[in-house]
């Protein structure tokens, strides 16, 4: 992408550099990101812990200042956006503890329809059929009524994840969303984003540690290794386990051993 | 997408479907405002000397009662008491809420900010450090020794509330909060305890007095004070239902839908000090409301979304303001408990019932 982007990139980013800044120290930790999230994908960031696979999201996000570059969010700089138009343009769906009290599964959706409802956060009928068509999505209508205190993890999870689609944004950011998950309800969730991504058209991001999952359902991969090198590929291409080795170079040789197999059997 | 989504909903329509409602059940606020009204009049018509509700309605509309010491206990004893205790046990239930939802804390009461403890401190230097002022103190009726109180503690309260939202301005977490009104507590607490140790034992008992609290200390010259403060506070508590529900997730989820949280903040802590600042320095501690109510709303309306919560808590806090007062002088004319003691032994059982039930939700 030479300058001008990609039309389909629902969010890109040019030069991005990401880190922290105290006082006037700057630490960096990724410089001169060029990246893309394409509508209608499903995109997963994978690294090992301390690689800064939360500080990429936070800082596309806006949740934390760029130390430098540009990022175009839905055709938008990303820090010209408002709060609320921020919020019609990105959803979250976070691994913070969603403890709610009584609210029901359906109340819980709904509060993604929070930047669009008025001073009180009344609910058109509009608005009401699109948290509706967002639980059908996720397969979660038939908890509706339910409390979200007796809600598995799973069914949380898909809840919380009706509550971003609701919010209508082209852009969404899962943060582990199989952390908490048995295996069955991680494929699920899985085989329910890539689904999601193709038909609403929305650019998904998600952060993982299930390596052979994202192989299996992202359409793209962007690896961290702990040195600060960023990869991109394709999960079914020639060269996505030469990249992930090379993403993981850093690692033991019983982790680059299983990264071999894991990387063989699914290409 | 847009279209076929109302398309949807259209075809849908309010047929029988799995989505409960979401609107904010007006028949049963209306009841509650129904249980407010009545309990309101009845604490004009009821106490030592009964009065008939009909001759109450005409000495509120400005008539003639067939008496003339019933139109004196009326206006002057009766009316601002009992708008007093509708209006404190409103504004504690409000600030309670707008606390447990701040902090994510089914304990936290409007108390938890510290302003209560400012007014305390106020009251503990005009009672234990002033020793010219306490004896007006003791007799309550006195009208001067009340106004030196409650202006005592407003002040105690006030520069407490200006540290707050100075300091609510800058801090990244709401813990930070919690710590500092934690801290002003003790703080506030032991210069109490260090003027007790130094005080006559009658000063101790005229500070005890006021730490029982009261919604019978007001009168009409105090009302226009503490009733416009209450006001405010009360409205800027109902324009923040919005963000509330948002933070219901927690200031992430509060952030990402939009939400300018550290706005949001400083408002939700400016009206519940606002509250619970002017109810304690006009009426003293009053316990256990501001944490009961919310959980009462909770359980009666099995929601969380504070478009109910807020006005329901609004009418059962009130109500139940009046009837623990009005069950605090059952005993009789001339003794009369004070109503800490009935907010507590009314108020703790329901918090436990609450934290059991909450227990039995978790999972295993």
């Amino acid at each position: 992408m030479n300058g001008l982007p990609a039309t389909d990139a629902a969010l890109w980013m040019r030069k991005l550099t990401t880190g922290y800044r105290r006082g006037r120290r700057a630490q960096v930790i990724h410089r001169h990101l060029d990246l893309r999230l394409r509508r209608g994908t499903l995109t997963a960031l994978l690294g090992p812990n301390g690689a800064g696979k939360s500080t990429l999201p936070r800082t596309l996000a806006g949740l934390q200042p760029a130390l430098g570059g540009e990022i175009w969010l839905d055709g938008q700089p990303l820090a010209a956006l408002l709060a609320n138009q921020l919020a019609h343009r990105l959803a979250l769906v976070l691994t913070d503890r969603v403890d709610v009290g009584y609210m029901s599964a359906y109340a819980l959706a709904a509060l993604g329809r929070y930047p669009y409802t008025r001073w009180d956060g009344r609910l058109t009928l509009e608005d009401e059929a699109i948290v509706q068509e967002a639980m059908r999505l996720t397969h979660c209508e038939s908890l509706a009524a339910r409390p979200v205190l007796e809600l598995s993890d799973g069914e949380r999870q898909r809840v919380m994840l009706a509550r971003a689609l609701a919010q209508q944004t082209p852009v969404v950011f899962l943060d582990e969303p199989t952390a908490f998950l048995d295996l069955p309800r991680r494929v699920e969730l899985m085989h329910l984003l890539q689904r999601l991504a193709r038909t609403t058209g929305k650019a998904f991001l998600l952060t993982t540690h299930d390596l052979e999952l994202a192989l299996r359902f992202a359409d793209e991969l962007w690896l961290m290794a702990a040195d600060g090198t960023f990869t991109v590929s394709v999960p079914d291409g020639a060269d996505a386990h030469a990249a992930l080795l090379r993403a993981f170079a850093a690692e033991g040789e019983a982790v680059r051993g299983y990264l071999r197999e894991v990387g063989l059997s699914s290409s | 997408m847009r279209a076929s989504l109302s398309q949807a909903g259209q075809a849908e329509g309010r047929l029988a479907s799995p989505f409960p409602s979401l609107g904010i059940r007006r028949s049963a606020l209306l009841l509650l405002a129904g249980l407010a009204l009545g309990a309101f009049a009845l604490s004009l018509a009821l106490g030592p000397v009964f009065i008939p509700l009909d001759e109450v309605l005409r000495i509120l509309l400005g008539g003639q009662a067939s008496r003339e010491t019933w139109e004196t206990i009326v206006i002057s004893i009766r009316l601002p008491k009992a708008i007093t205790a509708l209006l404190a046990g409103a504004a504690l239930s409000i600030a309670g809420l707008q606390m447990q939802t701040l902090f994510r804390n089914p304990l936290a009461d409007p108390f938890i900010l510290g302003v209560s403890s400012g007014a305390s401190l106020g009251v503990a230097l005009v009672v234990l450090g002033g020793a010219s002022v306490s004896v007006s103190v003791f007799g309550r009726s006195a009208l001067l020794g009340d106004f030196g109180l409650a202006s005592a503690s407003s002040l105690g309260a006030a520069s407490v509330f200006i540290l707050i939202m100075a300091i609510a301005r800058r801090v990244q977490n709401v813990v930070t909060l919690l710590v500092l009104g934690l801290m002003i507590g003790y703080l506030t607490s032991a210069v109490v305890s260090l003027l007790i140790y130094f005080s006559l034992p009658e000063q101790v008992a005229a500070y005890v007095n006021w730490t029982f609290g009261s919604f019978g200390g007001v009168t009409w010259g105090q009302m226009q004070v503490f009733a416009p403060a209450l006001l405010v506070g009360l409205g800027i508590a109902l324009a923040s239902v919005k963000p509330l529900n948002a933070l219901l997730l927690g200031e992430g989820y509060a952030r990402s839908m939009g939400v300018n949280v550290r706005m949001a903040r400083w408002w939700i802590t400016a009206s519940a000090s606002l509250l619970a600042g002017a109810v304690t320095a006009f009426c003293g501690p009053i316990g256990f409301l501001g944490i009961a109510v919310p959980h009462l709303c909770r359980a009666l309306f099995s929601t969380s979304d504070h478009r109910i919560l807020m006005p329901s808590a609004i009418l059962l806090g009130g109500t139940l303001a009046i009837l623990f007062d009005f069950i605090s002088q059952m005993p009789g004319a001339r003794f009369a408990l004070p109503v800490n003691v009935i907010t507590s032994f009314v108020g703790a059982p329901i918090v436990l019932w609450v934290v059991l039930r909450r227990q039995s939700f978790v999972r295993v």
